[in-house]
Parts: structure tokens; C-alpha cells; sequence
């Protein structure tokens, strides 16, 4: 694991050099409800390098939610286009895994069946996926809950199993809506902390929803902030490169500076278009 | 678009503990049955009620012996769990079946819905002389009312299930490119299961009505035809044995059903 660690920093592709694994384009998002038209998304254009930690952040309601749908292919966009790893993404596909605010496990199946859901329905190779649940399920400190039931775990428990199953086929993308959201104060940060973990030894791109900023901060590359609704991106944050991070570090003056930027943004994000 | 057409709502059952403790569980069930035997029994006899009119328990108890020693009566019996078993066994098979389609369709649903309500409205009691006469005074007829009056309860909760899976847990499987077959096998069937439960545990209940109604209409043997001979001929302590019969067959067959659901919807009741 250490080794996978130290070599990350050198090998990270960089924001302008390496091959734009997502690339989302003027993308819009109009939705009907029984009264009026709502313009959830305006315009929006992102892209995501391979390897990548972007993390969006925005106010409530801002269409973040949506935006990740849209990519996951559970909802098709108004205008725009959304192209992964060179093709459009028009429907579900299988080089991306999402993990949803809520664990959403099935409580009729053991934690390893529900981890290995993925396999079932793609019907993937089951040894091979079996072996590979069991190395994820060990990663994130889920060694011995293969055979209990869902209610059994704790709710960081759960989410950690849901991460698992995202994981398991290996797409290249994971998209993260609020995952951490549901948890208590301190598992959230343990859990962050293991997010980071997982994201340096396996080198995947991903996209995360977020509300904290120090969660933001903690595990981007990038931050991007969108705007209340219609959501649209007002502004960009690098952060600093060093890996891995823990949240003392938040406290150095680069990222204290980072941090406050972006809550100035957001605040003013949430009263520009406030019309309560 | 979720409509409620549930009868029952899965969601408050009982926690699957043991009930009670110790002796109390077995003593106060003996001891209030002895009292409202021995009551029973000493009102009939203080009471002077004669036997054609209310039998005592005893005289229950003795016409229940020479019932359950009589090859014949057991015959009778076999015929009325036939019916009810095989009925009770097409009627849930029909009802999850069509409950599924009408769950799945949205132009089936449109077109046999309003169909389904208005013949699930018509009693079937009131059917079940048509059943006889398209299908005589054998078995036939019996299983097919009992397959009708048990396929309801269990149809509409099969829909009720079925529609409502969370919304979450289809993103997760259409998300993953699962075929309509896969979404129903994986996640919505077993969703459904306390629900179609639930619905089962009314339609054996059905199932047993059904059967007896059936052979009141028109039969040549079964429970429902030795009730009928025993009233006619006033032998009411032979009426009550079969009573006391039926209602040995509904809570085992009831107890039989709910210990399925226990192991098949072990989950249920928990959160996920």
C-alpha cells in the first residue's frame, strides 16, 4: 500500500497534460413539473482527467444531484452532451460506478452478495469477482462481515460496502453523491480519510458530490463550485498536490486560504440567486 | 401513479421473538380452555339445552372420536384439503402471475384492471353455482372456486409490492444496465415478498371458505357435504366435530404459511 502511495504524486497525470476522462459540454437540464418548466442545469461544461478527484460543491438544490444522473446515464440531458473515455454517454454503462447518499443495500442479501450485485447483473466471471470482493471488502475494513446482513453494520459500515460495490467491476469513474452525508461527525472523517486511501492505490477518476468544504478540500485535485439553480459553474479551486492528506493539514495556511475561498464563493452562490 | 390496493400493510408486523415464558405460556391457554369447557358444559346440562339445539362439548368430544376413527370421514377430509391445497396453489401461482403483469405492463394494467376490480367485487359464493354447472359435482369445480376466492388477496398485493420498490435501489440496478427480468429477480420480487406474504396468509384463510362454500353448492363428498347430512339430520355435536376440524386445518395450514414467510422474508422488518 505504501508503495502505491509514494508513487502517485509523480505519476499523477496534471490537470493540463493527461487525457480528459469526462468531458461534459454546454450541458442543460430542463425538468417538467405539473405547474412549470424548471431550468435545473444552464451550460455547464466540465472536464475530468483520468486519475482525477474533482469535487463538486454548491448550494442546495443547485442540481449536483442531477448533474451526477446525467452522467451516470439515469437521466438524459436536455442540450448538451456528456462523452466518457471518447463516447457519449446516452444510457447506463459499465465503466461507471456510482455510490448513492443512501448505502442502498438490499437487506435480503449478505454484505458479499450485495457487494457482488454488480457481477451478478453483468454477469461478470463469479471466482474471479468473488476473490476481487473479498480483496475490497479486506481494503476497507470489512474483513469478517462478509456473511452478515446489512442491518447488521453500522451505518459507516454500510456506506463502505456500498464504495466496495462501485468498485467491483472496476469502472473507471466513480461518481459519489454525498456519500458521507448520513454519517456522524467523526466517521465521516475517518471515512474521508479512507476514501483518500482507496483513490490513491486504485488510480481511479472521480467525480464527488459534497456539501463539506473540508471534506472538498481534503480529497480534490480540483473544486469546482456551481451556482444555486439553474447550477452552473462559477468557479475552479486547485489544491495544493501533496497526497495523502489528513485534516491537520487543512489548518496550513495554503489550504486555511484555499478553504475560506471557497466558502466566501458558496456563500455568495447561495444569496446571488436566493429569491426566498 | 401508486395507487394503494394493499390489504395489508407488511411493514408492521411483529418482531419474530418468543412469545412468553416459562409455564405461564402453556398453563393460562389449558387453564381458560378448561374453564370455558367445564362452563360450556354445565350450562348445557343445568340448562336442560337439548343436543339438537346446542351440544355440549362433551358430546362434541365423542362425535369427534367416532368421526376421526371412521376411514370414510377421513376421505371426506382428504377431498376438502385437496381442494383447498391445489386451488389455494393455483390461485397464489395466478395471482402473482397476473399481479406481476398488470405490475410490469402499463397498457395490461390499463386494459384488465377495471376488469380484475369488477370481478374482484362480485362474491364468490355467488359464482360458485355457474362453477358447478360448467364443471359438475367433482373436484374440478371446488378447486376452481377456491383458486378464485384465494387469487385476489394475493394479486393485488403482488401489484402493491411490486410498484413499490424504492426508487434508489432501481437507480442502483438500472444503473448497472439490468435487463427488466434482472431489476424484477433482483431486487423487486424480493422487495415484494412480505407483501405477497401477506397476501397469502388471507388467501389460505380464503382457500378454506372457498372449499366449503363450493361443496355446499354442490358436491358429493367432502367436509362441506358431512356438515350439510349431519344439519339435515340435526345431529348438531356431528356439525360442531367437523367445525372443530376446520378450524384445526385453517391454523395449521395459516401457522404453515407464516413459517415460509419467516424463512423467506427473514430480512423483513429490519432496515437495509
Amino acid at each position: 500500500m505504501t508503495g502505491s502511495i509514494a508513487a502517485l504524486p509523480a505519476a499523477a497525470p496534471q490537470a493540463s497534460a493527461g487525457p480528459a476522462t469526462l468531458d461534459i459540454r454546454n450541458l442543460s437540464l430542463t425538468y417538467k413539473t405539473s405547474t412549470r418548466e424548471v431550468l435545473a442545469i444552464r451550460n455547464l461544461s466540465l472536464s475530468v482527467q483520468a486519475g482525477e478527484f474533482v469535487s463538486i460543491v454548491g448550494p442546495s438544490g443547485c442540481g449536483k444531484s442531477s448533474l451526477l444522473k446525467i452522467v451516470y446515464g439515469l437521466v438524459a440531458a436536455s442540450t448538451g452532451s456528456v462523452t466518457m473515455s471518447g463516447t457519449p454517454v446516452t444510457g447506463p454503462r459499465r465503466d461507471i460506478g456510482m455510490v448513492f447518499q443512501a448505502p442502498v443495500l438490499l437487506p435480503w442479501r449478505t454484505i458479499l452478495e450485495n457487494v457482488l450485485l454488480p457481477a451478478d447483473v453483468l454477469k461478470l466471471d463469479r471466482d474471479a469477482m468473488r476473490t476481487r470482493a473479498h480483496d475490497l471488502l479486506e481494503m476497507v475494513g470489512l474483513k469478517g462481515f462478509e456473511h452478515v446482513y446489512p442491518d447488521e453494520l453500522s451505518g459507516g459500515m454500510q456506506q463502505r460496502a456500498g464504495i466496495v460495490r462501485a468498485l467491483i467491476h472496476d469502472p473507471k469513474l466513480l461518481l459519489m453523491d454525498e456519500p458521507f452525508a448520513a454519517l456522524d461527525a467523526l466517521t465521516r472523517e475517518q471515512m474521508a480519510l479512507e476514501l483518500q486511501r482507496i483513490w490513491m492505490s486504485s488510480g481511479k477518476t472521480v467525480l464527488f458530490v459534497t456539501h463539506s468544504i473540508s471534506e472538498a478540500v481534503l480529497l480534490s485535485d480540483r473544486i469546482v463550485l456551481m451556482s444555486a439553480r439553474p447550477g452552473t459553474l462559477l468557479a475552479e479551486y486547485e489544491t495544493p498536490r501533496e497526497r495523502p492528506r489528513s485534516f491537520d493539514d487543512l489548518s496550513s495556511p495554503r489550504m486555511a486560504e484555499l478553504s475560506k475561498a471557497i466558502r466566501r464563493g458558496l456563500n455568495e452562490a447561495s444569496t446571488r440567486h436566493d429569491a426566498r | 401513479m401508486t395507487r394503494d390496493r394493499s390489504t395489508a400493510a407488511p411493514t408492521e408486523r411483529e418482531p419474530t421473538g418468543k412469545i412468553g415464558h416459562g409455564m405461564s405460556a402453556v398453563i393460562i391457554p389449558v387453564v381458560s380452555l378448561a374453564v370455558f369447557l367445564s362452563t360450556w358444559e354445565a350450562i348445557i346440562h343445568f340448562g336442560r339445552i337439548e343436543p339438537f339445539i346446542f351440544p355440549a362439548p362433551s358430546k362434541v368430544a365423542v362425535a369427534l372420536w367416532s368421526d376421526l376413527t371412521n376411514p370414510d370421514y377421513w376421505q371426506a377430509l382428504s377431498i376438502t384439503l385437496t381442494e383447498i391445497l391445489v386451488g389455494f396453489a393455483a390461485g397464489a401461482s395466478l395471482g402473482i402471475g397476473l399481479g406481476t403483469l398488470l405490475a410490469l405492463s402499463r397498457i395490461m394494467d390499463r386494459i384488465l384492471y377495471p376488469y380484475v376490480v369488477a370481478f374482484q367485487s362480485i362474491p364468490k359464493v355467488a359464482i360458485a353455482p355457474l362453477m358447478i354447472v360448467w364443471f359438475g359435482f367433482g373436484i374440478e369445480s371446488k378447486i376452481l372456486i377456491v383458486a378464485l376466492t384465494a387469487m385476489f388477496p394475493v394479486l393485488v398485493n403482488t401489484i402493491t409490492g411490486l410498484r413499490s420498490t424504492d426508487g434508489d435501489r432501481l437507480d442502483l440496478l438500472h444503473g448497472l444496465c439490468a435487463s427488466r427480468l434482472q431489476t424484477l429477480r433482483y431486487v423487486q420480487f424480493p422487495h415484494a415478498m412480505p407483501y405477497i406474504f401477506a397476501g397469502l396468509n388471507t388467501a389460505i384463510v380464503f382457500a378454506v371458505i372457498g372449499a366449503i362454500v363450493g361443496e355446499f353448492v354442490g358436491a358429493r363428498r367432502g367436509l362441506g357435504v358431512v356438515i350439510l347430512k349431519a344439519n339435515f339430520a340435526l345431529d348438531l355435536a356431528a356439525v360442531f366435530s367437523s367445525l372443530v376440524v376446520l378450524a384445526v386445518i385453517g391454523v395449521c395450514l395459516n401457522a404453515a404459511v407464516r413459517a415460509v414467510e419467516h424463512r423467506v422474508c427473514f430480512w423483513s422488518g429490519k432496515k437495509g
